[in-house]
């Protein structure tokens, strides 16, 4: 393919790519987020890991060392493995805290202290710089390969040297134009993004089309590629490369699923650019999908391009001499852009998330040290200064790479640059996670774990990988790499460890630490000020960093949220603890903090405030327990309202039902009384009729008496009212006496008594008569309603361990059955009366209540083969029968 | 901190066990991925050992996506379950005469406050 043609096709890629940023980016500034927004989108940006290191590297790596280079993707399939409990959490806290980048991630856990961020700025750049110089020379390798191929091509080297200049500008322009567009609160750069997930496609349909040809193309499929595989393990010519060693793979796999979280543009698109944590649910296996592609083919192509190219070939480029050598030139060109596009994708984003950090924690705050007067900030647009230092970070981060690309000229130096970025990184893993998962970690730890960390790493790694200083002497059998890795994080976590158990944090940090480790909104402490024209000054500050629009609509906003109209809402904490979370979403967390301090005039949080939250929050638990527990005792109030009510009720109805029994009961004898009277007016009677009919009157009168006497008594008795004159007495004698009193109802029958005489003789102290009445009661009622043809009274009589005296009065009738035994002691329950002997039915009723006032009770026992009364005796009776306690009885 | 009940209603209990799955895929596959490299580095170096953990990458892939789709039914049920019982109650406290029980708030599934830019 001519030169030409590949300049012209690599340019209408970038204008293509120009084009669909641009598009994005206008799509989301109307509100079309939608597609934007897609998880896939959101898994095709985290691609932006395989830069062209892994791209053009992983084969060379694979070439020299086998299996070994599945490690750079195994780690983060391992993290991405754990994305439901791992990186959700992550991105939600980071999403809470509009976290901007890594360091400001630290930073604000850590008491939201900028000289951290700084600090962790200096490694990344430190990191990042040689790796960005890598992609510029992969680009430039790549285009050297295509140059070479051409008839003229050593005329076009000159062209091809300056190539990595070209493309610093051209992704500067890029970077500049659509990742500084603005300074919003919640800092996403869909252009950028797109475009990215874009080139993600082109990397892996390029690298699917490859690994397609290599394995169907130029062998005979997957089984003719293993034993090619299997023999190129055996060649002694690399076999010892190819074996795995355990202390590297442990290692590696370490590093890379470390630097999966830690790398500042893998932060960036997987945190910062996230909108919510839910499209990891897609992402957490699309992901490991998307790498499992990326290294399916590695090792065929490795292992082919050994076979077919000459020995002298760069096996990093194996990926584009292998379709040229065989004459496939589109698919060459197919293979250039995908390693274009992960060169660029990668300088892009990284360039973003280095500029945010290097204008967020340096050039920014370094600024507003400088220019401490109020009077001179008034009149100033924050805004355009802090972009304008982002486009300055963008362009210096661009131009580093490229004076370290061409200062180290070599292409043996560079290669090893990947890794070293992701060692250097993964210092910050111990903080980051310690700050996630332990309320204890403090800054004085973050410091003591960067400090040794870094210069570990600085010592043993990076120096040496620049060519600056010797690697100390190891044994042969200790890999070098893994050493250091091992060492380095080590003790970067023990000091972080130990560090942290020995200080104390600061009010702010104890506030953040909670928020981080529990995924809850900070805690919005009190520590302004009053007075409200202060709103304005922070409406004014808001106004430089935002706009001044955004910071209007911010303002309003908060103040109808509080009830208020206008534009200046009361600086309550809440309202502050808003504002200062949004405005480091554009400025971090640092420089939000203490620009909210100065402006608002704020007295700085004290451990005192912070128990006093504490205490409020304590109390507000409290108050809810209480009125939990309030709400459950109005719950039990109305339940025993209703049942009252339901009583009532009930008892109204009985009232009824006893007046209209009465009524009737009183008007039988009534009209007979009547009836009669009237015949005995008639004159031609005789003495004998007049005689009967004047009998009937006086039985009817009597029987009258008697149910008006009864009503007046269990009237007595109900209202407790009754007197008791208390004697002792021989139960044996009360049971005799009313064995004979009640020997007169139903005196044709034969009434066997069935008695145990020895057990009867027990002394009682009670009312004698009032138990004498219940005691006749009870058998007349055996006599009357006993239906046995022999009848048979069984009277047994016991002391209980208590006292007092049990008497239990058994027939051998057919009893009540079940469902009336419960009505037998209400006032007018006459169940099935066929003798009717005069009875009103209040005669049990009564017993009840005697039983009640006597301080006992009378109960039906059920299953005794008939009628059976249980009467039960206290030792003494009550000494005053209260209204209460005959409730209770009954 | 929110009183936790003791025992779980069904839909609960599975998403707790299903997160515990999540927890424990992780390591699982650490290990898997580790200890044959530790153990038997030269049979692991060849063409076996490509297939094997291309093998085992591809199940964990597999892995990863059912668990995520299992958690987010099973989240999806408890919220059905959730709003069920709050409906429940708020039928239960409608009906009732008068029972305060009606100002219990029912059970939220999120914290109703928070800023909406931060979530």
């Amino acid at each position: 393919m001519p030169f030409e043609t590949l300049v012209a096709g690599c340019l209408a890629y970038v204008v293509l790519m120009f084009a669909v940023a641009f598009a994005a980016d206008r799509a989301a500034a109307r509100g079309r987020i939608r597609w934007l927004d897609h998880p896939l989108v959101y898994t095709l940006s985290l691609s932006v890991y395989c830069s062209a290191w892994t791209f053009y590297g992983a084969v060379g790596y694979a070439t020299r060392s086998g299996l070994e280079f599945a490690t750079i993707y195994l780690g983060p399939t391992i993290v991405f493995a754990g994305a439901w409990w791992g990186l959700r959490r992550l991105v939600r806290v980071a999403r809470m805290h509009h976290v901007t980048s890594i360091a400001d991630l630290i930073s604000a856990r850590f008491g939201k202290s900028n000289p951290l961020a700084a600090l962790i700025t200096l490694i990344a750049v430190i990191a990042a710089t040689p790796y960005i110089a890598l992609q510029l020379q992969s680009v430039r390798l790549s285009f050297e390969v295509f140059a070479t191929e051409t008839p003229n091509g050593a005329g076009l080297n000159g062209a091809a040297g300056g190539t990595a200049l070209w493309v610093a500008a051209g992704l500067a322009l890029f970077t500049i134009l659509f990742g500084t567009r603005n300074l919003a609160a919640d800092e996403r750069h869909h252009g950028v993004v797109t475009a990215i997930a874009l080139e993600a496609v082109v990397k892996l349909l390029a690298f699917l089309a490859l690994g397609a040809f290599v394995v169907w193309g130029l062998a005979d499929g997957p089984g003719d590629i293993l034993a090619r595989i299997d023999a190129a393990s055996r060649d002694p010519a690399i076999a010892e490369g190819w074996i795995l060693r355990a202390d590297r793979w442990t290692a590696l796999i370490v590093v890379s699923a470390a630097a999966i979280l830690t790398l500042p543009r893998m932060f960036q698109v997987m945190v910062v650019e996230a909108a919510d944590e839910e499209r990891l649910h897609v992402a957490g296996w699309a992901f490991p999908a998307y790498l499992f592609a990326m290294s399916l083919f590695v090792l065929p192509i490795a292992v082919m391009g050994r076979e077919l190219l000459p020995a002298e070939a760069n096996p990093d480029l194996y990926m584009l001499t292998l379709p040229a050598a065989s004459g496939q030139n589109l698919l060459a060109f197919l293979v250039f852009l995908g390693g274009f596009s992960a060169a660029t994708s990668m300088v892009v984003v990284c360039a973003i998330a280095l500029a945010t950090m290097i204008s967020n924690h340096w050039i920014v705050p370094g600024w507003l040290a400088l220019r401490r007067r109020p009077a001179s900030e008034e009149t100033e647009d924050l805004r355009r200064f802090v972009l304008n230092a982002r486009r300055l970070a963008i362009l210096a981060v661009m131009a580093a790479g490229w004076v370290y690309h061409q200062a180290s000229g070599g292409a043996a130096a560079l290669a090893a640059m990947g890794l070293v970025a992701f060692t250097g990184m993964a210092q910050v893993l111990p903080a980051m996670l310690g700050g996630l998962l332990w309320r204890g970690a403090n800054r004085r730890g973050a410091y003591a774990g960067f400090g040794s960390g870094f210069f570990l790493w600085l010592l043993l790694i990076f120096l040496p990988s620049v060519g600056i200083g010797q690697a100390p002497p190891l044994p042969a059998t200790v890999d070098p790499l893994a050493f250091s890795i091992f060492i380095s994080l080590s003790a970067n976590t023990l000091a972080f460890v130990g560090f942290s158990i020995f200080g104390f944090p600061d009010p702010v940090e104890r506030v953040q630490g909670l928020s981080f480790v529990s995924a809850v909104e900070p805690i919005r402490h009190s520590r302004m000020l009053r007075g409200e024209d202060r709103a304005e000054p922070l409406l004014a500050m808001t106004r430089r960093i935002w706009g001044g629009d955004a910071a209007l609509e911010f303002f309003q906003q908060e103040a109808s949220a509080q009830g208020k109209s206008g534009f200046l809402p009361d600086l309550t904490p809440k309202f502050l603890t808003r504002l200062e979370r949004r405005l480091s979403g554009s400025v971090g967390a640092a420089t939000a903090h203490a620009m909210i301090e100065r402006v608002g005039g704020g007295v700085s949080l004290t451990v005192s405030d912070l128990l006093q939250v504490a205490d409020e929050a304590q109390r507000a638990k409290e108050e809810a327990q209480r009125l939990e527990s309030a709400t459950t005792e109005l719950a039990r109030t109305a339940t025993q309202l209703r049942e009252a009510n339901d009583k009532l009720t009930a008892l109204s109805v009985q009232k009824d039902a006893f007046l209209g029994q009465i009524s009737h009961e009183l008007r039988t004898p009534m009209t007979s009384v009547r009836a009669f009277s009237e015949i005995l007016k008639t004159p031609d009677l005789s003495d004998e009729e007049r005689a009967r009919f004047a009998g009937i009157i006086h039985d009817e009168a009597g029987r009258l008496t008697r149910l008006l006497d009864d009503l007046l008594d269990l009237s007595v008795l109900e209202s407790g009212r009754a007197q008791l004159n208390v004697t002792a007495a021989n139960l044996h004698d009360l049971i005799g006496r009313a064995l004979t009193a009640a020997s007169a109802t139903r005196a044709d029958r034969v009434f066997t008594v069935d008695r145990d005489m020895p057990a009867e003789h027990l002394g009682v102290i009670t009312d004698t008569d009032r138990l004498l009445q219940v005691l006749i009661n009870v058998i007349s009622n055996a006599r009357k309603y006993c239906d046995a043809d022999r009848p048979v009274l069984k009277i047994r009589v016991r002391r209980p361990a208590a006292g007092g005296a049990q008497i239990d009065l058994i027939d051998n009738g057919s009893g009540i059955d079940g469902p009336r035994q419960s009505l037998i002691f209400e006032k007018f329950a006459r169940l099935n009366d066929p003798a009717r002997a005069g009875g009103a039915g209040l005669g049990l009723a009564i017993c009840r209540e005697i039983m009640a006032a006597l301080g006992g009770n009378i109960t039906y026992l059920p299953g005794q083969g008939g009628a059976a009364f249980r009467i039960d005796l206290p030792p003494r009776p009550p000494a005053i029968v209260s209204r209460g306690h005959q409730d209770a009885a009954q | 901190m929110p009183d936790r009940p003791l025992f779980l209603e069904r839909a609960s209990f599975r998403r707790r066990r299903l997160g515990d799955a999540a927890r424990v895929l992780p390591i699982a596959a650490t290990l898997l991925i580790l200890v044959p490299a530790w153990w038997i580095p030269r049979s692991a170096s060849s063409a076996g050992g490509a297939v094997w953990l291309f093998g085992l990458w591809a199940t964990l892939i597999v892995a990863i996506w059912a668990l995520h789709r299992a958690l987010l039914r099973a989240e999806a049920a408890t919220l059905r379950a959730e709003e069920a019982v709050a409906e429940a109650v708020r039928v239960r406290a409608g009906t009732a005469t008068g029972t305060p029980a009606a100002a219990a708030p029912a059970p939220a599934a999120a914290d109703p406050e928070g800023d909406p830019g931060a979530v």
